[in-house]
Protein backbone atom coordinates (compact mmCIF):
# COMPACT_ATOMS: atom_id res chain seq x y z
CA UNK A 1 0.00 0.00 0.00
CA UNK A 2 0.92 3.59 -1.00
CA UNK A 3 2.36 5.61 1.98
CA UNK A 4 -0.08 8.19 3.71
CA UNK A 5 -0.30 11.47 4.23
CA UNK A 6 1.16 12.20 7.76
CA UNK A 7 0.23 15.34 9.61
CA UNK A 8 2.46 16.31 12.63
CA UNK A 9 0.44 18.13 14.88
CA UNK A 10 -3.37 17.71 15.68
CA UNK A 11 -4.81 21.60 15.36
CA UNK A 12 -6.54 23.57 13.73
CA UNK A 13 -4.69 23.39 10.41
CA UNK A 14 -4.54 19.43 10.39
CA UNK A 15 -8.56 19.49 10.85
CA UNK A 16 -8.87 22.34 7.84
CA UNK A 17 -6.42 20.01 5.99
CA UNK A 18 -8.62 16.98 5.98
CA UNK A 19 -11.89 18.65 6.03
CA UNK A 20 -10.87 20.08 2.61
CA UNK A 21 -8.97 16.66 1.65
CA UNK A 22 -12.68 14.78 2.15
CA UNK A 23 -14.51 17.50 0.72
CA UNK A 24 -12.33 17.21 -2.37
CA UNK A 25 -13.09 13.06 -2.69
CA UNK A 26 -9.36 12.67 -2.16
CA UNK A 27 -8.07 9.11 -1.85
CA UNK A 28 -4.82 8.89 -0.70
CA UNK A 29 -4.77 7.96 3.10
CA UNK A 30 -4.17 10.33 5.94
CA UNK A 31 -2.46 9.54 9.28
CA UNK A 32 -2.96 12.63 12.03
CA UNK A 33 -0.26 12.08 14.64
CA UNK A 34 -0.75 14.85 17.70
CA UNK A 35 1.46 15.40 21.10
CA UNK A 36 -1.99 15.76 23.16
CA UNK A 37 -4.70 13.76 24.20
CA UNK A 38 -7.92 15.24 21.79
CA UNK A 39 -8.69 15.40 18.33
CA UNK A 40 -7.57 18.63 16.96
CA UNK A 41 -10.16 21.23 19.01
CA UNK A 42 -10.42 25.50 18.84
CA UNK A 43 -7.92 26.83 20.73
CA UNK A 44 -9.77 30.76 20.96
CA UNK A 45 -12.09 29.70 23.96
CA UNK A 46 -9.87 27.87 26.05
CA UNK A 47 -9.24 31.88 27.61
CA UNK A 48 -12.87 32.68 27.36
CA UNK A 49 -16.18 29.95 27.64
CA UNK A 50 -13.99 26.82 28.38
CA UNK A 51 -11.76 28.67 31.75
CA UNK A 52 -15.61 29.74 31.99
CA UNK A 53 -17.02 26.53 32.66
CA UNK A 54 -19.39 27.16 30.36
CA UNK A 55 -18.44 24.86 27.74
CA UNK A 56 -17.81 21.06 27.51
CA UNK A 57 -14.48 19.85 26.49
CA UNK A 58 -16.36 17.53 23.47
CA UNK A 59 -17.94 21.17 22.06
CA UNK A 60 -14.18 22.05 21.66
CA UNK A 61 -13.45 19.84 18.92
CA UNK A 62 -13.58 20.73 15.43
CA UNK A 63 -14.74 17.63 14.61
CA UNK A 64 -16.17 15.09 17.22
CA UNK A 65 -13.39 11.73 17.49
CA UNK A 66 -15.90 9.36 15.40
CA UNK A 67 -15.85 11.57 12.42
CA UNK A 68 -12.32 10.98 11.80
CA UNK A 69 -12.59 7.06 11.66
CA UNK A 70 -15.62 7.32 9.14
CA UNK A 71 -13.50 9.17 7.11
CA UNK A 72 -10.48 6.55 7.53
CA UNK A 73 -7.96 9.02 8.88
CA UNK A 74 -5.87 7.34 11.47
CA UNK A 75 -5.47 9.43 14.58
CA UNK A 76 -2.39 9.21 17.14
CA UNK A 77 -2.98 10.61 20.13
CA UNK A 78 0.02 11.63 22.55
CA UNK A 79 2.53 11.06 20.13
CA UNK A 80 5.93 12.86 19.81
CA UNK A 81 8.06 12.85 16.60
CA UNK A 82 11.45 12.99 17.26
CA UNK A 83 12.78 13.41 13.78
CA UNK A 84 12.46 13.03 10.30
CA UNK A 85 14.67 11.34 7.72
CA UNK A 86 13.71 13.54 4.68
CA UNK A 87 15.97 10.81 2.52
CA UNK A 88 14.03 7.91 3.41
CA UNK A 89 10.69 9.72 3.93
CA UNK A 90 10.63 8.59 7.38
CA UNK A 91 9.60 10.72 10.73
CA UNK A 92 11.07 8.77 14.06
CA UNK A 93 8.54 8.89 17.00
CA UNK A 94 9.72 9.16 20.24
CA UNK A 95 9.27 5.13 21.01
CA UNK A 96 11.62 4.95 18.32
CA UNK A 97 9.20 3.44 15.70
CA UNK A 98 9.50 5.07 12.07
CA UNK A 99 6.71 5.75 9.79
CA UNK A 100 6.64 6.04 6.18
CA UNK A 101 4.79 9.00 4.00
CA UNK A 102 4.31 9.91 0.91
CA UNK A 103 3.56 13.56 1.82
CA UNK A 104 4.32 15.01 5.03
CA UNK A 105 2.47 17.89 6.57
CA UNK A 106 4.11 20.17 10.08
CA UNK A 107 1.35 21.73 12.11
CA UNK A 108 3.16 21.73 15.01
CA UNK A 109 2.36 24.73 16.31
CA UNK A 110 3.13 27.32 18.77
CA UNK A 111 3.91 27.05 22.53
CA UNK A 112 3.32 29.99 25.13
CA UNK A 113 7.11 31.49 26.51
CA UNK A 114 7.18 31.10 30.23
CA UNK A 115 9.92 32.98 32.86
CA UNK A 116 12.79 31.25 33.10
CA UNK A 117 13.14 28.87 36.21
CA UNK A 118 15.44 31.26 38.17
CA UNK A 119 12.79 34.42 38.46
CA UNK A 120 10.07 31.92 39.28
CA UNK A 121 8.66 30.20 36.18
CA UNK A 122 8.14 26.95 37.59
CA UNK A 123 6.86 27.54 40.70
CA UNK A 124 3.44 26.18 41.92
CA UNK A 125 0.31 28.13 40.48
CA UNK A 126 2.01 29.81 37.89
CA UNK A 127 0.04 29.10 34.65
CA UNK A 128 0.92 29.68 30.84
CA UNK A 129 -2.54 29.36 28.59
CA UNK A 130 -2.35 27.55 25.53
CA UNK A 131 -4.06 23.43 25.54
CA UNK A 132 -7.13 21.87 27.23
CA UNK A 133 -4.48 20.61 29.88
CA UNK A 134 -3.51 23.99 30.50
CA UNK A 135 -7.03 24.87 31.83
CA UNK A 136 -7.53 21.68 33.56
CA UNK A 137 -4.76 22.47 35.45
CA UNK A 138 -5.74 25.85 36.32
CA UNK A 139 -9.35 25.86 36.41
CA UNK A 140 -9.92 24.26 39.38
CA UNK A 141 -7.72 27.36 41.33
CA UNK A 142 -9.34 29.97 39.73
CA UNK A 143 -11.80 31.18 42.34
CA UNK A 144 -13.98 33.95 43.24
CA UNK A 145 -12.03 36.15 45.93
CA UNK A 146 -8.39 34.79 45.19
CA UNK A 147 -5.72 37.13 43.64
CA UNK A 148 -4.54 36.34 40.13
CA UNK A 149 -1.75 38.21 38.58
CA UNK A 150 -1.30 37.98 34.64
CA UNK A 151 2.05 38.84 33.29
CA UNK A 152 1.68 40.52 29.72
CA UNK A 153 -0.81 42.47 28.26
CA UNK A 154 -1.42 40.85 25.10
CA UNK A 155 -4.90 39.57 24.36
CA UNK A 156 -4.54 36.29 25.77
CA UNK A 157 -3.77 37.87 28.88
CA UNK A 158 -6.41 40.92 28.71
CA UNK A 159 -9.56 37.50 27.64
CA UNK A 160 -7.84 35.74 30.74
CA UNK A 161 -8.18 38.57 32.85
CA UNK A 162 -12.26 39.41 31.56
CA UNK A 163 -13.42 35.24 32.38
CA UNK A 164 -11.36 35.87 35.86
CA UNK A 165 -13.06 39.06 36.54
CA UNK A 166 -16.35 37.10 34.98
CA UNK A 167 -15.40 34.26 37.98
CA UNK A 168 -14.79 36.89 40.55
CA UNK A 169 -11.07 37.26 41.12
CA UNK A 170 -9.37 40.46 42.03
CA UNK A 171 -6.97 40.88 38.83
CA UNK A 172 -3.51 42.88 38.40
CA UNK A 173 -2.01 42.77 34.89
CA UNK A 174 1.67 43.68 34.10
CA UNK A 175 2.87 44.63 31.02
CA UNK A 176 6.20 46.48 30.51
CA UNK A 177 5.76 48.38 27.27
CA UNK A 178 3.98 51.87 27.60
CA UNK A 179 0.99 50.54 27.00
CA UNK A 180 -1.39 47.23 26.72
CA UNK A 181 -1.68 45.75 22.96
CA UNK A 182 1.61 47.74 22.27
CA UNK A 183 2.90 45.20 19.81
CA UNK A 184 -0.48 44.47 17.56
CA UNK A 185 -2.21 47.52 17.96
CA UNK A 186 -3.17 51.66 17.74
CA UNK A 187 -2.74 53.65 21.01
CA UNK A 188 -6.71 54.21 20.54
CA UNK A 189 -7.04 50.76 20.29
CA UNK A 190 -5.03 49.90 23.79
CA UNK A 191 -7.07 53.03 25.39
CA UNK A 192 -10.53 50.94 24.28
CA UNK A 193 -9.21 48.15 26.12
CA UNK A 194 -7.27 50.05 29.42
CA UNK A 195 -10.67 51.82 29.60
CA UNK A 196 -12.92 48.75 29.46
CA UNK A 197 -10.60 46.56 32.21
CA UNK A 198 -10.64 49.51 34.41
CA UNK A 199 -14.51 49.71 34.14
CA UNK A 200 -14.60 46.09 35.39
CA UNK A 201 -12.02 46.53 38.58
CA UNK A 202 -8.71 45.15 36.75
CA UNK A 203 -5.71 46.89 37.91
CA UNK A 204 -3.98 47.49 34.80
CA UNK A 205 -0.21 48.31 35.08
CA UNK A 206 1.93 49.52 32.32
CA UNK A 207 5.60 50.43 32.12
CA UNK A 208 6.26 48.06 34.48
CA UNK A 209 9.55 46.10 34.96
CA UNK A 210 8.71 42.43 36.91
CA UNK A 211 11.99 41.22 38.27
CA UNK A 212 10.44 37.80 40.01
CA UNK A 213 8.15 36.18 40.93
CA UNK A 214 8.02 35.56 45.29
CA UNK A 215 7.33 31.60 46.55
CA UNK A 216 6.39 30.44 49.72
CA UNK A 217 6.97 26.69 50.26
CA UNK A 218 7.61 26.55 46.46
CA UNK A 219 3.88 28.16 45.84
CA UNK A 220 4.07 32.02 44.25
CA UNK A 221 2.70 34.18 46.43
CA UNK A 222 3.49 37.15 44.70
CA UNK A 223 5.49 39.25 42.50
CA UNK A 224 8.32 42.02 42.60
CA UNK A 225 8.90 44.75 40.74
CA UNK A 226 11.85 46.81 39.64
CA UNK A 227 10.59 49.65 41.73
CA UNK A 228 10.93 47.32 44.69
CA UNK A 229 7.14 47.24 45.18
CA UNK A 230 5.49 44.03 45.50
CA UNK A 231 2.19 42.60 44.49
CA UNK A 232 0.15 40.10 46.09
CA UNK A 233 -0.80 37.08 44.31
CA UNK A 234 -2.21 33.52 44.77
CA UNK A 235 -1.82 32.50 41.00
CA UNK A 236 -0.16 33.90 38.02
CA UNK A 237 -0.71 33.66 34.25
CA UNK A 238 2.22 34.15 31.88
CA UNK A 239 1.19 35.85 28.67
CA UNK A 240 4.38 36.99 26.95
CA UNK A 241 3.59 35.67 23.94
CA UNK A 242 4.86 32.13 21.52
CA UNK A 243 7.14 30.84 19.71
CA UNK A 244 6.92 28.86 16.62
CA UNK A 245 7.77 25.07 17.18
CA UNK A 246 10.18 24.88 14.66
CA UNK A 247 12.59 22.35 16.56
CA UNK A 248 11.14 18.96 14.49
CA UNK A 249 11.91 21.32 11.24
CA UNK A 250 15.27 22.59 11.96
CA UNK A 251 16.46 19.57 13.13
CA UNK A 252 15.44 17.97 9.44
CA UNK A 253 17.67 20.90 8.10
CA UNK A 254 14.29 22.92 6.67
CA UNK A 255 14.73 26.77 6.29
CA UNK A 256 13.69 28.39 9.27
CA UNK A 257 13.39 31.98 10.29
CA UNK A 258 10.86 32.41 13.28
CA UNK A 259 8.81 29.96 11.59
CA UNK A 260 9.58 26.92 9.21
CA UNK A 261 9.41 29.04 6.05
CA UNK A 262 7.12 28.24 3.23
CA UNK A 263 6.57 29.31 -0.64
CA UNK A 264 3.34 30.52 -1.70
CA UNK A 265 2.02 26.87 -1.91
CA UNK A 266 2.84 25.81 2.19
CA UNK A 267 5.65 23.89 0.82
CA UNK A 268 8.81 23.84 2.77
CA UNK A 269 12.38 24.05 1.64
CA UNK A 270 11.85 20.37 1.15
CA UNK A 271 9.29 19.89 -1.86
CA UNK A 272 7.90 16.86 0.08
CA UNK A 273 7.11 18.71 3.12
CA UNK A 274 4.93 21.08 3.64
CA UNK A 275 3.51 23.14 6.67
CA UNK A 276 0.44 25.15 7.75
CA UNK A 277 -0.54 27.60 10.79
CA UNK A 278 1.69 28.92 13.53
CA UNK A 279 4.44 27.38 12.97
CA UNK A 280 5.14 28.83 9.47
CA UNK A 281 6.39 32.08 8.41
CA UNK A 282 6.18 33.32 4.72
CA UNK A 283 6.46 35.82 2.32
CA UNK A 284 3.55 39.01 2.51
CA UNK A 285 3.78 42.63 1.69
CA UNK A 286 7.35 42.42 1.30
CA UNK A 287 8.45 41.32 4.74
CA UNK A 288 8.81 37.74 6.35
CA UNK A 289 5.55 37.39 8.69
CA UNK A 290 4.36 34.70 11.00
CA UNK A 291 0.25 34.99 11.87
CA UNK A 292 -1.49 33.38 15.25
CA UNK A 293 -4.57 32.73 14.06
CA UNK A 294 -7.28 30.36 13.76
CA UNK A 295 -7.99 32.03 10.11
CA UNK A 296 -4.55 31.55 8.97
CA UNK A 297 -4.22 27.91 10.02
CA UNK A 298 -7.11 27.43 9.03
CA UNK A 299 -7.00 28.63 5.38
CA UNK A 300 -2.99 27.16 4.80
CA UNK A 301 -4.07 23.82 5.90
CA UNK A 302 -7.08 23.41 3.78
CA UNK A 303 -4.85 25.35 0.88
CA UNK A 304 -2.20 22.46 1.60
CA UNK A 305 -5.35 19.86 0.67
CA UNK A 306 -6.10 21.27 -2.70
CA UNK A 307 -2.03 21.82 -3.36
CA UNK A 308 -2.27 18.02 -3.06
CA UNK A 309 -5.46 17.48 -4.99
CA UNK A 310 -3.69 19.31 -8.17
CA UNK A 311 -5.46 22.51 -7.86
CA UNK A 312 -3.55 25.58 -9.01
CA UNK A 313 -3.76 27.74 -6.14
CA UNK A 314 -1.38 29.99 -4.15
CA UNK A 315 -1.98 31.24 -0.57
CA UNK A 316 -3.31 35.41 -0.38
CA UNK A 317 -6.08 34.88 1.78
CA UNK A 318 -6.67 38.75 4.04
CA UNK A 319 -6.56 38.08 7.58
CA UNK A 320 -8.72 38.34 10.11
CA UNK A 321 -8.65 37.67 13.70
CA UNK A 322 -11.10 38.22 16.75
CA UNK A 323 -11.49 38.31 20.37
CA UNK A 324 -14.09 38.87 23.12
CA UNK A 325 -13.91 40.58 26.32
CA UNK A 326 -16.93 41.43 28.60
CA UNK A 327 -19.11 42.74 26.14
CA UNK A 328 -17.04 43.41 23.71
CA UNK A 329 -16.59 41.62 20.73
CA UNK A 330 -13.48 43.04 18.69
CA UNK A 331 -12.83 41.93 15.15
CA UNK A 332 -10.26 42.40 13.37
CA UNK A 333 -9.03 42.44 9.52
CA UNK A 334 -5.48 42.81 7.87
CA UNK A 335 -2.33 43.46 8.71
CA UNK A 336 -1.61 46.76 10.07
CA UNK A 337 2.40 46.12 10.03
CA UNK A 338 3.48 49.45 8.64
CA UNK A 339 0.86 51.40 9.02
CA UNK A 340 1.58 55.22 9.88
CA UNK A 341 -1.80 56.92 10.80
CA UNK A 342 -4.88 55.61 12.00
CA UNK A 343 -8.42 57.30 11.31
CA UNK A 344 -11.19 56.47 14.17
CA UNK A 345 -14.51 56.02 13.23
CA UNK A 346 -16.88 56.83 15.93
CA UNK A 347 -19.54 53.94 16.87
CA UNK A 348 -23.01 53.69 17.25
CA UNK A 349 -22.76 54.03 21.10
CA UNK A 350 -20.23 54.65 23.51
CA UNK A 351 -18.80 51.27 23.63
CA UNK A 352 -18.32 50.73 19.91
CA UNK A 353 -16.01 52.65 17.54
CA UNK A 354 -13.27 51.20 14.65
CA UNK A 355 -10.07 51.71 14.36
CA UNK A 356 -8.51 52.05 10.74
CA UNK A 357 -5.33 51.86 9.70
CA UNK A 358 -3.32 53.63 6.61
CA UNK A 359 -0.25 53.46 4.96
CA UNK A 360 -0.38 57.11 3.68
CA UNK A 361 -3.69 57.09 1.51
CA UNK A 362 -3.98 53.05 1.60
CA UNK A 363 -5.70 51.01 3.86
CA UNK A 364 -4.11 48.42 5.47
CA UNK A 365 -6.88 46.73 8.55
CA UNK A 366 -9.49 47.52 10.61
CA UNK A 367 -9.74 46.94 14.49
CA UNK A 368 -13.68 47.22 15.23
CA UNK A 369 -15.39 47.19 18.92
CA UNK A 370 -18.85 46.19 18.89
CA UNK A 371 -19.44 47.84 15.47
CA UNK A 372 -19.19 44.58 13.10
CA UNK A 373 -19.95 46.77 9.76
CA UNK A 374 -16.25 48.82 10.01
CA UNK A 375 -15.26 44.94 9.72
CA UNK A 376 -17.57 43.17 7.30
CA UNK A 377 -18.24 46.11 5.16
CA UNK A 378 -14.37 47.03 6.04
CA UNK A 379 -13.13 43.61 4.72
CA UNK A 380 -15.14 44.06 1.44
CA UNK A 381 -13.10 47.49 0.77
CA UNK A 382 -9.78 45.87 1.50
CA UNK A 383 -10.62 42.85 -0.54
CA UNK A 384 -11.77 44.81 -2.96
CA UNK A 385 -8.38 47.21 -3.02
CA UNK A 386 -10.42 49.80 -2.12
CA UNK A 387 -8.88 52.91 -0.23
CA UNK A 388 -11.65 54.95 1.00
CA UNK A 389 -9.99 59.01 2.44
CA UNK A 390 -9.76 59.56 6.08
CA UNK A 391 -12.88 61.99 6.08
CA UNK A 392 -15.01 59.12 4.48
CA UNK A 393 -13.96 56.79 7.66
CA UNK A 394 -14.74 59.61 10.08
CA UNK A 395 -17.97 60.41 9.06
CA UNK A 396 -20.42 58.02 10.90
CA UNK A 397 -22.70 59.30 8.16
CA UNK A 398 -20.60 57.65 5.26
CA UNK A 399 -22.48 54.34 4.13
CA UNK A 400 -19.89 51.87 4.56
CA UNK A 401 -22.00 49.44 1.99
CA UNK A 402 -22.41 51.51 -0.45
CA UNK A 403 -18.37 52.36 -0.18
CA UNK A 404 -17.85 48.37 -0.45
CA UNK A 405 -20.07 48.19 -3.22
CA UNK A 406 -19.21 51.06 -5.31
CA UNK B 1 -33.66 16.43 19.74
CA UNK B 2 -34.29 17.69 16.57
CA UNK B 3 -34.38 15.81 13.57
CA UNK B 4 -32.32 18.32 10.68
CA UNK B 5 -31.75 17.97 6.59
CA UNK B 6 -29.29 19.47 4.89
CA UNK B 7 -29.87 19.80 1.23
CA UNK B 8 -26.97 20.60 -1.16
CA UNK B 9 -27.00 22.16 -4.44
CA UNK B 10 -26.88 18.98 -6.26
CA UNK B 11 -30.12 17.12 -4.60
CA UNK B 12 -27.91 15.34 -2.12
CA UNK B 13 -29.03 15.21 1.40
CA UNK B 14 -27.82 14.54 4.90
CA UNK B 15 -30.06 14.09 8.13
CA UNK B 16 -29.39 13.79 11.48
CA UNK B 17 -30.92 13.95 14.98
CA UNK B 18 -29.13 16.58 16.61
CA UNK B 19 -28.86 17.33 20.18
CA UNK B 20 -30.83 19.96 22.39
CA UNK B 21 -28.49 22.86 22.94
CA UNK B 22 -26.12 22.39 20.03
CA UNK B 23 -26.08 24.86 17.72
CA UNK B 24 -26.49 24.20 13.89
CA UNK B 25 -23.17 24.57 12.83
CA UNK B 26 -21.32 22.29 15.10
CA UNK B 27 -24.25 19.76 14.16
CA UNK B 28 -23.31 20.37 10.04
CA UNK B 29 -19.70 20.06 10.87
CA UNK B 30 -20.01 16.74 12.77
CA UNK B 31 -22.16 15.33 10.35
CA UNK B 32 -19.64 16.43 7.23
CA UNK B 33 -22.34 18.75 5.58
CA UNK B 34 -19.76 19.76 3.03
CA UNK B 35 -19.33 24.19 2.94
CA UNK B 36 -20.27 24.27 6.44
CA UNK B 37 -16.85 25.52 8.20
CA UNK B 38 -17.59 27.51 11.13
CA UNK B 39 -13.81 28.58 11.47
CA UNK B 40 -14.53 31.07 14.49
CA UNK B 41 -16.55 28.40 16.51
CA UNK B 42 -19.33 30.47 16.26
CA UNK B 43 -18.72 33.36 17.56
CA UNK B 44 -19.85 35.46 14.50
CA UNK B 45 -16.84 36.40 12.54
CA UNK B 46 -16.35 34.73 9.89
CA UNK B 47 -19.85 34.05 7.81
CA UNK B 48 -18.99 30.40 7.28
CA UNK B 49 -21.63 28.71 8.03
CA UNK B 50 -24.48 30.23 5.95
CA UNK B 51 -27.69 28.46 5.43
CA UNK B 52 -30.87 28.94 3.46
CA UNK B 53 -33.46 28.13 5.80
CA UNK B 54 -36.70 26.15 4.04
CA UNK B 55 -39.34 29.45 3.83
CA UNK B 56 -41.50 27.20 6.00
CA UNK B 57 -39.64 26.88 9.01
CA UNK B 58 -37.72 30.35 8.97
CA UNK B 59 -39.69 32.29 11.50
CA UNK B 60 -38.75 28.78 13.68
CA UNK B 61 -35.07 29.77 13.92
CA UNK B 62 -35.52 32.67 16.12
CA UNK B 63 -34.69 36.19 15.26
CA UNK B 64 -31.79 37.65 13.86
CA UNK B 65 -29.80 39.92 15.65
CA UNK B 66 -27.74 42.80 14.59
CA UNK B 67 -24.36 41.36 14.28
CA UNK B 68 -26.22 38.06 12.26
CA UNK B 69 -27.55 40.31 10.21
CA UNK B 70 -24.26 42.36 9.32
CA UNK B 71 -22.54 38.92 9.22
CA UNK B 72 -24.64 37.71 6.72
CA UNK B 73 -23.41 40.72 4.34
CA UNK B 74 -20.11 38.90 3.85
CA UNK B 75 -21.48 35.66 2.81
CA UNK B 76 -19.21 33.50 -0.23
CA UNK B 77 -22.68 32.98 -1.65
CA UNK B 78 -25.00 36.14 -1.61
CA UNK B 79 -27.77 36.20 1.27
CA UNK B 80 -31.07 35.97 0.75
CA UNK B 81 -34.46 36.85 2.37
CA UNK B 82 -34.15 33.35 4.46
CA UNK B 83 -30.21 33.32 5.22
CA UNK B 84 -29.06 32.58 8.09
CA UNK B 85 -25.84 32.32 9.73
CA UNK B 86 -26.31 28.27 11.54
CA UNK B 87 -24.31 28.92 14.45
CA UNK B 88 -26.94 31.01 15.50
CA UNK B 89 -29.82 28.25 15.73
CA UNK B 90 -29.92 26.01 18.24
CA UNK B 91 -31.33 22.78 18.08
CA UNK B 92 -34.66 21.98 20.16
CA UNK B 93 -37.70 19.96 19.48
CA UNK B 94 -39.53 23.40 17.61
CA UNK B 95 -37.05 22.38 15.25
CA UNK B 96 -37.59 19.08 14.57
CA UNK B 97 -38.05 18.12 11.03
CA UNK B 98 -36.35 21.31 9.79
CA UNK B 99 -34.87 21.88 6.27
CA UNK B 100 -31.48 23.52 5.40
CA UNK B 101 -30.62 24.14 1.88
CA UNK B 102 -26.20 24.53 1.99
CA UNK B 103 -24.94 27.35 -1.19
CA UNK B 104 -21.86 26.17 -2.81
CA UNK B 105 -18.91 28.72 -3.08
CA UNK B 106 -17.22 28.58 -6.19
Amino acid sequence: MAAPIVIVGAGQAAASFISRHVTLGSQQPVLLIGDEAHPPYQRPPLSKKYLLGALERERLFIRPLEWYADQAVELRFDTRINSIDRDLKKIITNDGESIEYDKLLLCTGASARSLPADIGGTLDSVFTLRSIADIDKMSPQFQAGRKLLIVGGGYIGLEAAATSRQLGLEVTVLELADRILQRVAAAETSNYFRDLHSGHGVDLRESVRMTRLLSEDGAVRGAELESGEVIDADLVLIGIGSSPNTELGQAAGLDCDNGIRVNEICQTSDPGIYAAGDCTSFFRNGQQIRLESVQNAADQGDLVARVLAGEAVTYTALPWFWSDQYDCKLQIVGLNQGHNHTVIRPGANASSMSVWYYRDAELLAIDSMNEPKSYAFGRKIIEAGKHPTAAQVADPATDLKALAMS
Amino acid sequence: MANITWIMEDGSEISAEVKDGLNLMEAATANNVPHIEGECGGCLSCATCHVFVDPAWFAKTGEIDDIEDTMLEMTDVEREDNSRLSCQIVASAALDGLILRVPEPE
